[in-house]
């Protein structure tokens, strides 16, 4: 693995780590997760202990997904964001980059406008280091997965689906 | 895509099980859930419509455990096999990493096997994807029941490309890791 591309790598991931928190504090939400496309966990700030992370980031990809689509049906290209209301908590939903969904959780002592406002603020940012990152992550395949890696993984997966 | 995760030390990877409506995709999900120990999973989670028919998808993560410092988990989705949720079905592909697709042996299921597989391979092409470069295994389901099509044929018809494949029996365990196990590993051979 090409150690600069890790650093840089790493400085990326951690201002997006530390873009969370900012903006977890900010809108008072309970967590903010960042998911990708697919269903998988990119990254999160605040308390998460209480979701089923896997499920609510495959829900968040399949509700954007399914969203997408109902979108084009109306001659829509995308909805860029999505809100579910409920009585003690919502979720606010945000495409980054394209790539990328932003979903805070957040209490009803905060507001719509807030989340909204902040969350524009930040996707800016957010969508410089992702572009940083995408460029990045092609390069950073190499290096993890060599014959050693396949043969332990292989090996774990024998025993796993027995 | 499989999304390594360098800072949170994780690789996911997402199979996606196929195949004709009620020809057992939930079923083999459902016996890898009960098969796996919890340690090892996560929640299975099914989107159905009140007829037990699977409306969105199936979703069950697997935890493979650490793998030279890296978390690595395979997420099992199904999709609805019935025709008019194509596009629900289209949505789970996208990212898909791995394809299982669960075959109905049944005599009067045969050609919505062929349907289901055309339909896949269109579905793919959707996100530029191409079918061949998929990983992909192939179990003929319901092995178990009096009215079906000799393996034989099936493997003429739906397996030209000479796929893995066994014959399955969903319901008992039967054919249900192998071709799991072996597009797992396929899987894990594309990342490098």
């Amino acid at each position: 693995m090409n150690a600069g591309n890790v650093e840089s790598f790493e400085i990326q991931y951690q201002k997006i780590k530390r873009n969370l928190e900012r903006l977890c504090i900010e809108t008072k939400a309970s967590a903010v997760l960042l998911i990708d496309k697919a269903g998988q966990l990119i990254t999160s700030a605040g308390d998460t202990s209480m979701l089923d992370i896997p499920s609510f980031a495959t829900l968040s990809a399949a509700d954007f997904a399914a969203t997408s689509n109902l979108a084009d049906l109306i001659g829509e290209h995308d909805f860029r964001t999505l809100f579910h209301q409920g009585k003690e908590k919502s979720i606010y939903v945000s495409l980054i980059a394209d790539q990328v969904i932003l979903a805070i959780i957040f209490p009803k002592e905060s507001t719509l406008g807030l989340v909204r406002i902040k969350v524009n603020k930040a996707s800016t940012e957010l969508e410089t280091l992702f572009d940083n990152i995408f460029a990045a992550l092609e390069s950073e395949y190499a290096g993890t997965v060599d014959q050693e890696f396949i043969d332990e993984a292989e090996s774990e997966l024998d025993s796993l689906f027995e | 895509m499989s999304l390594i995760n360098y800072s949170s030390k994780e690789i996911n990877c997402k199979i996606v099980y196929y195949g004709p409506g009620l020809g057992g995709k939930t079923t083999n999900i459902k016996y890898i859930y009960s098969k796996v120990s919890p340690q090892n999973r996560g929640k299975l989670m099914s989107l159905d419509t009140e007829l037990d028919r699977t409306l969105f998808f199936d979703f069950l993560p697997v935890n493979l455990g650490k793998v030279k410092g890296f978390q690595v988990h395979f997420h099992l989705y199904t999709v609805p096999g019935q025709v008019y949720y194509n596009a629900s079905r289209k949505l789970i592909l996208k990212g898909v990493d791995g394809l299982i697709f669960v075959a109905d042996s049944q005599i009067e299921r045969f050609d919505d096997n062929i349907e289901s597989l055309e339909n896949l391979g269109e579905n793919l092409g959707e996100y530029g994807r191409i079918i061949e470069t998929i990983p992909m295994a192939i179990q003929y389901n319901k092995r178990d029941l009096p009215n079906i099509v000799s393996i034989a044929e099936l493997e003429e018809i739906l397996n030209l490309r000479g796929l893995f494949s066994c014959e399955g029996v969903a319901i008992d365990g039967i054919g249900v890791f192998e071709p799991l196990k072996f597009v797992s590993k396929e899987v894990l051979r594309n990342l490098k």
